[in-house]
């Protein structure tokens, strides 16, 4: 007897099912942004301070989850590769990390653009600009050493490794930087006594990070699926080539 | 343990009479330090404020340049397989070659701290307050770094890739090592941050084996 996730791990099973599932999930993410982006632009109020530059924070907010949730997403992969050795683990750590690390330079970028107006300044060195700016390198220090190995299951199983020590050091290096001051406002939405953000900005905040978490099952399943095809291929070029020299081989005797 | 004590005392020993990797670091070290000032300019006000953080910066690039050759030549040579397959496990391997690089690259380093903090102009009184962080800092440098090495055995462009992934995973070092140094804190604050410094190299001690361990048998089999 299989349990659900043995049977979804097995990748003909994971083609058929996010084949059917993808186009449902692409579709409600894009009501979904619709949605939010109407309540973010006609219904959300403007800030009392900030005016209508805060509306930025519906795009910024859901990419900075994001590329946290993503990375958990990635570690978690990893480990699943590591330790029961499932290639489909591997589509997914490797196909997440360049939607993660684009989801962090979109926080990076529109934080930049938002702090422009309300803090004066295009970028300090404040401790979560920092921690972000560091996890968008731990991103690209995993995509430069896949690329930089030519074998392809040593170098999954080496960005695997390097993904399970990142997220060892994440808290570490949050912690460090969080050493400094902060002109970052502290969290607002999950925090310990309720949000402290007003139900009229609160709702198309989630709405807009539902979007975008939807936004990022469909390009992940997307990707994990050109990328198994993609193995397909290779392993069927393979294949042709062997029986191409098996057959010279024939030839020649 | 003699396994270990001499696999130590062969790298120290390869270290210093196989050809010039301590001098090649402490030069590349004098010059970052060099450098600097002639494009900082010369106010001798600036740059005995930013002493610290040169000296640093600099001792991280230059322990960095050096890590290449942790695993590189004993996996060239044959000798890393046949460790792997010797009776002490890879981690103490990996332990060991740590250590001889901290010995032989981050003892130096700061021990060179305060001539350089001479040219710099740094107040001499913070002399054996800065040495101190980078005694107490550089064992996480090598240990850290000797997983960077493990993982970039293999592939090409190893030196420059080991700064992508090395630098960003010394943040926590840098950050502790300066907070230190310019008692951002005050007093108290000083003793806190030497603490957590020697946390970070104590668990670092001990984590990074297993993870440049693990990187290494996955290149072996």
């Amino acid at each position: 007897m299989q349990t659900l996730t043995q049977r979804l791990a097995n990748p003909t099973r994971f083609m058929e099912l996010s084949g059917s599932v993808l186009p449902w999930i692409a579709g409600a993410a894009a009501v979904v942004i619709a949605y939010g982006l109407y309540l973010a632009f006609y219904v959300a109020p403007p800030d009392y301070q900030q005016g209508e530059t805060a509306r930025i924070m519906y795009i910024h907010v859901p990419c900075a989850w994001l590329a946290m949730a993503v990375y958990a997403m990635v570690a978690m992969s990893a480990f699943g590769f590591l330790v029961f050795r499932h290639p489909l683990a591997d589509v997914s750590a490797k196909t997440a990390v360049p939607l993660g690390a684009a989801f962090t330079f979109l926080a990076l970028v529109t934080g930049s653009l938002w702090g422009r107006p309300t803090w004066g300044t295009y970028w300090v060195w404040d401790a979560r600009l920092t921690s972000v700016l560091i996890l968008f390198f731990l991103y690209l220090g995993l995509m430069a050493l896949r690329s930089s190995i030519e074998d392809d299951s040593l170098a999954s199983k080496l960005t695997a490794i390097l993904a399970l020590v990142g997220i060892v050091m994440l808290p570490i290096i949050k912690f460090s930087v969080d050493f400094g001051n902060t002109l970052h406002q502290p969290a607002s939405v999950l925090r310990v006594g309720g949000p402290t953000i007003d139900t009229a900005m609160l709702t198309p905040l989630l709405v807009m990070a539902l979007g975008f978490t939807l936004m990022f099952v469909a390009m992940h399943f997307k990707a994990m699926r050109n990328e198994i095809l993609r193995r397909r291929v290779r392993a069927l070029q393979l294949a042709q080539v062997e029986k191409a020299q098996a057959s010279q081989l024939a030839a020649a005797e | 343990m003699s396994a270990f004590l001499a696999l130590l005392k062969r790298d120290l020993m390869l270290s210093v009479r196989q050809g010039g990797a301590l001098g090649t670091a402490l030069g590349f070290y004098m010059l970052v330090v060099t450098l600097l000032p002639l494009g900082l300019g010369q106010d001798l006000n600036l740059l005995s404020r930013i002493a610290p953080g040169i000296l640093w910066i600099a001792l991280l690039l230059a322990a960095l340049l050096s890590l290449g050759r942790v695993f590189s030549s004993d996996h060239e040579d044959g000798t890393l397989d046949v460790l792997a397959t010797g009776r002490m496990p890879l981690e103490m391997v990996v332990g060991a070659k740590a250590l001889a690089h901290w010995i032989s690259t981050g003892i130096p380093l700061a021990l060179t701290a305060p001539v350089l903090g001479l040219m710099l102009n740094l107040d001499i009184a913070v002399y054996p307050l800065l040495m101190a962080t980078m005694l107490v800092g550089t064992p996480a440098v090598s240990f850290i770094g000797a997983v960077g090495a493990a993982l970039t055995l293999r592939s090409y462009r190893g030196g420059l890739l080991i700064a992508l992934l090395v630098l960003p995973l010394y943040v926590p070092t840098l950050i502790f090592g300066m907070a230190a140094v310019n008692g951002l804190l005050g007093v108290s604050g000083t003793s806190a941050a030497m603490l957590i410094l020697a946390a970070l190299s104590l668990t670092s001690v001990v984590l990074c084996p297993f993870a440049a361990a693990a990187a290494l048998r996955v290149q072996m089999q």
